[in-house]
């Protein structure tokens, strides 16, 4: 494999699963449970579309044929989507929400850092302007899990519930293929295997302050790499994409 | 009939621009505690790089004085021009004062 290609094929990836979370967390806009949070989660939702944008930009350069940004977004279909399962996940209540943002954020803190140290100056500049905003986002999540686990039984049983339905699409974010392999070797990409632990760690200490139980190891689902994907995302992609499909020359 | 207010506490938000400048009020929020109040004022009142340091205070917390004490507290000051520092020139470059 090509070093381009495969550096192409990992933007999207980085790119698609900061798109995704940020159009999932959009979806709370006018409805959080409280005026302060639909603020807040409209407001990380921004920084993950800003993240994706910066992202979607540099793998257009890299790939060479002239799309943009907005083609990436908005021309790609399920199957060449290549964010991770856990970002696609419905909403559902809140404590889903800041269930699967904790589990989420907890990985991109540590992935983001490492890639921090990226042979590519660009990925490695990005990865610095980024690491900022996730800092705040898993300071955000992690004061939630802590208060929804410690407060009242009915928050803590909603957050254990999401946590457990959730845990199947964590093994996903380790996973490495080709891409991965080749541009680890290279010094331009992360090693989610580095990250594993450190995760885990960080998610145990705050599960506990939180009263709350890791789950126990399960199945897991896998294949975000090859755009396998739940069926949870071409519904959202329906919705993210519905306008500049139906009027491919509108401006706003 | 009872009123009850499910919403959580209020709490009064106190932004610096600068270094060095007094905290000022800009507004309030609900938040159910003083690290919520704090993140909540991180996005509702800094988004567009209006503070450096944030200082929440819960509401009730706050003692105010009486519309009926503006008479006994604030008039006498009126009719005493030697309380006012207008006989003095501020230095240039003092700034803040």
């Amino acid at each position: 494999m090509e070093i381009h290609k495969a550096l192409f094929e990992y933007c999207l990836r980085l790119a698609d699963s900061s798109l995704i979370l940020g159009q999932r967390l959009g979806e709370w806009c006018g409805h959080g449970p409280i005026l302060e949070e639909d603020i807040a989660l409209t407001n990380i939702s921004l920084d993950f579309v800003g993240h994706a944008t910066a992202l979607l930009q540099y793998a257009a350069k890299v790939e060479g044929k002239g799309r943009t940004e907005d083609d990436l977004a908005y021309h790609r279909s399920e199957r060449e989507f290549k964010n991770v399962l856990l970002v696609e996940q419905p909403n559902g209540d809140y404590a889903k929400t800041i269930a699967r943002q904790f589990l989420f954020d907890t990985f991109q803190y540590y992935y983001y850092q490492a890639l921090q140290e990226s042979k590519d100056e660009t990925l490695a500049a990005l990865a610095q302007k980024s690491f900022k905003e996730i800092t705040y986002h898993l300071r955000h999540s992690s004061q939630w899990v802590l208060r929804l686990g410690d407060g009242t039984a009915e928050s803590h049983e909603r957050i254990q519930n999401a946590i457990n339905d959730l845990w199947m699409f964590t093994g996903d974010l380790f996973d490495m293929d080709e891409v991965d392999a080749l541009l680890i070797k290279e010094g331009i990409a992360a090693d989610p295997g580095q990250v594993k632990q450190k995760w885990n760690d960080h998610v145990a200490e705050l599960f506990k302050k939180a009263t709350l139980q890791m789950p126990a190891p399960t199945y897991m689902q896998r294949g975000s790499r090859e755009g396998k994907h739940t069926e949870h995302l071409g519904y959202l992609l329906a919705e993210m994409q519905y306008l500049p499909r139906t009027f491919p020359d509108a401006k706003w | 009939m009872e009123k009850k207010d499910t919403q959580w506490p209020l709490w009064e938000i106190f932004i610096q621009a600068n270094p060095g400048i007094p905290h000022k009020h800009v507004g309030s929020l609900h938040a159910p505690d003083a690290e919520l109040a704090i993140q909540n004022a991180r996005d509702v009142y800094t988004r567009r790089n209006e503070g450096i340091s944030i200082w929440v205070v819960e509401a009730k917390n706050i003692r105010a004085s009486s519309p009926e004490d503006i008479g006994s507290f604030f008039e006498p000051a009126n009719d005493k021009v030697y309380r006012h520092p207008t006989f003095y020139k501020v230095p240039d470059g003092v700034k803040y004062l």
